[in-house]
């Protein structure tokens, strides 16, 4: 099963197609950071505008960790996209290059060929999260130094002391590489109906877009589907930046406010992931393959 | 000889179309067994079941005396095939797709080894060259090395003369007649052209709309003494039972309709047009085919099936 999750590996980082994703996520931090970088003053003083004549902040809001939280809210949203790119190609490409047949007739069972080829998936989608937090956190860090964060939500503020925000941003991460997994599934399992990419990745980001609508729309007949629909669940990594706070109303350093939220929208990702692959191998173990 | 593929009853249905339907034939070791149809015959759904990458709808496939239904992996190891065309990683290089195949293949090979195996093949000088700048005959001399690269004892490959120019078939011709007369494997190689089935088989397999048209040896087949005498009589039933309790029971190939098949020495057809009339069959028509060219685009191209009665 290794020697096949590396050769899975070696084909996705041998393809020109598979850096795509790293270079756009390199572009787009890049962009945020330089414009951030060169009028971040201005910037803050937007986000500020209503609240100003209510409290006084004291130190740099526009830090290193205000600057992962501003990119992981823009780019979080578009990131399924380049998961899909490669995930929705994992047979699909095959297929369409004629190698699925060259492979299937190897001494291997479909479904260690097909869970090696998720698990490879799943590699890479790892790596551009950790890509993408290497850019987001590290580098934002280093740019922008440290400091308590200030975050705006929409009927309270939230204020994170600086040594209480790490942690919180590495559970974050890995609470996203859960969701894009979920993605990375549903693409996959797309893979296996088409003999080229572009059907599976049109699909995955239909599903993406039409579930998100459905997940945010506010109109009460929808309020029975969301809580099962995985886009509900995909934005969880937010509840880790709320804190819990005393009768005194003082922030609780080192707590989450609502934990049994993320670990509910866990549980729904999870299920979405083992029902995906569970169903991409059963329909692949029956599948000719006539491509 | 030991038989090390056999078929029985194999069929296979797609919604409305019957692409193979109860075909049986067995493959003898070391035989090059030519696999011969009209596109759409129903060659490349057989070889892919046999290939493990379509289920039959009914029928059985033994390979090494094992049932493939049940042993996929261990009879898979000692088959190496090239389905339709030899595609690999266009964006890796010849050296590459070979490695990563023999990995796949669970063989560990050494760089002189791999190397050895394009120099086999004549692309030992292109190993570190991107397949994306191959021609298509390397590509299937590429195909078929990887064919073989965990060296096993039986070979199918699919159509590889296809999209080929004259000088690429006859390398694939010669590596045919190298790897069954020098490495002794057994070979099952498709082909709509019976030229080129005729240059490399041992045994020969026809079929047209998923049938078996007729089974034998290639020599008796390819034989220009032989022929194949087309008989029609005014009753086909009584004209069968008589052939069949007379000498010429052996020479018979039967059609399901309209006409009777036999197959027999040219010199031989005065001879059974004077034993029909003993045998009071009423003969409307007694028509040799010159060839089994013809024979093989008359009975394909038209709307006759045929089995063989004996082979």
């Amino acid at each position: 099963m290794w020697t096949l999750i590396q050769i899975e590996l070696f084909k996705i980082f041998r393809r020109p197609r598979t850096y795509i994703a790293f270079a756009a996520i390199t572009g787009l931090i890049g962009i945020i950071q330089f414009g951030l970088k060169l009028d971040g003053d201005s910037y803050v003083e937007f986000m500020m505008r209503d609240i100003t004549s209510s409290i006084t902040v004291e130190g740099k809001i526009l830090n290193g960790y205000q600057v992962c939280y501003i990119v992981l809210q823009v780019l979080l949203v578009h990131v399924p996209l380049l998961i899909a790119l490669v995930a929705a190609d994992m047979i699909s490409g095959e297929a369409n290059m004629g190698t699925l047949r060259i492979m299937l007739t190897r001494p291997i069972s479909r479904t260690k060929f097909l869970l090696a080829k998720f698990m490879a998936t799943v590699a890479y989608t790892l790596l551009l999260l950790v890509w993408l937090a290497v850019l987001a956190l590290f580098v934002n860090m280093l740019l922008f130094g440290t400091d308590d964060l200030f975050l705006l939500k929409s009927q309270y503020v939230v204020l994170l002391k600086k040594d209480d925000i790490f942690w919180r941003y590495v559970w974050a991460f890995g609470f996203a590489a859960l969701a894009m997994t979920t993605v990375a599934s549903l693409g996959f399992l797309f893979s296996l109906f088409a003999e080229n990419s572009i059907g599976p990745i049109v699909a995955t980001m239909s599903v993406i877009i039409f579930f998100t609508i459905l997940s945010t729309l506010n109109i009460p007949v929808f309020n029975t589907i969301k809580p099962f629909l995985f886009t509900t669940h995909m934005i969880g990594w937010k509840e880790f930046f709320d804190i819990k706070v005393n009768d005194a109303n003082e922030a609780i350093v080192g707590s989450i406010q609502n934990s049994q939220k993320i670990m509910n929208s866990a549980l729904v990702l999870v299920i979405h992931i083992i029902g995906f692959v569970t169903a991409s191998i059963l329909i692949f173990r029956k599948k000719d393959i006539l491509s | 000889m030991q038989a090390i593929v056999n078929v029985k009853g194999l069929t296979k249905q797609f919604k409305n179309l019957t692409a193979v339907q109860d075909l049986s034939f067995s493959v003898n070791e070391g035989d090059v067994y030519g696999f011969l149809g009209q596109n759409g015959a129903g060659k490349s759904t057989t070889i892919r079941m046999l290939a493990t990458l379509i289920s039959p709808t009914d029928g059985e496939i033994e390979i090494f005396g094992l049932k493939l239904e049940d042993h996929r992996n261990e009879i898979l190891r000692e088959v190496g095939a090239v389905i339709e065309k030899p595609d690999v990683y266009k964006y890796l290089s010849a050296y590459e797709n070979l490695k990563l195949f023999a990995r796949l293949s669970g063989v560990k090979i050494t760089h002189e080894k791999l190397m050895k195996q394009l120099d086999q093949v004549g692309l030992a000088s292109r190993a570190k060259d991107t397949v994306k700048t191959f021609s298509q005959g390397m590509k299937q001399r590429l195909g078929i090395a990887i064919a073989l690269v965990h060296n096993p004892k039986l070979i199918i490959l699919d159509e590889p003369t296809n999209g080929l120019d004259p000088q690429g078939i006859a390398d694939i011709r010669n590596l045919i007649l190298h790897l069954s007369r020098d490495l002794n494997k057994t070979l099952i190689v498709s082909s709509h052209l019976l030229s080129e089935i005729e240059q490399v088989a041992t045994r020969v397999l026809i079929i047209d709309k998923g049938k078996k048209i007729i089974e034998g040896n290639a020599e008796e087949l390819f034989d220009p003494a032989q022929t194949i005498v087309e008989l029609q009589t005014f009753d086909n039933v009584y004209a069968l039972e008589q052939l069949q309790i007379s000498p010429w029971n052996t020479h018979l190939q039967k059609q399901r309709d309209t006409a009777i098949l036999i197959k027999l020495d040219r010199q031989l057809i005065s001879q059974l047009h004077r034993d029909l009339v003993d045998m009071d069959i009423q003969v409307l028509s007694l028509q040799p085919r010159h060839s089994l060219e013809d024979y093989f685009l008359q009975v394909t191209s038209g709307n006759q099936h045929v089995d063989t009665y004996s082979n």
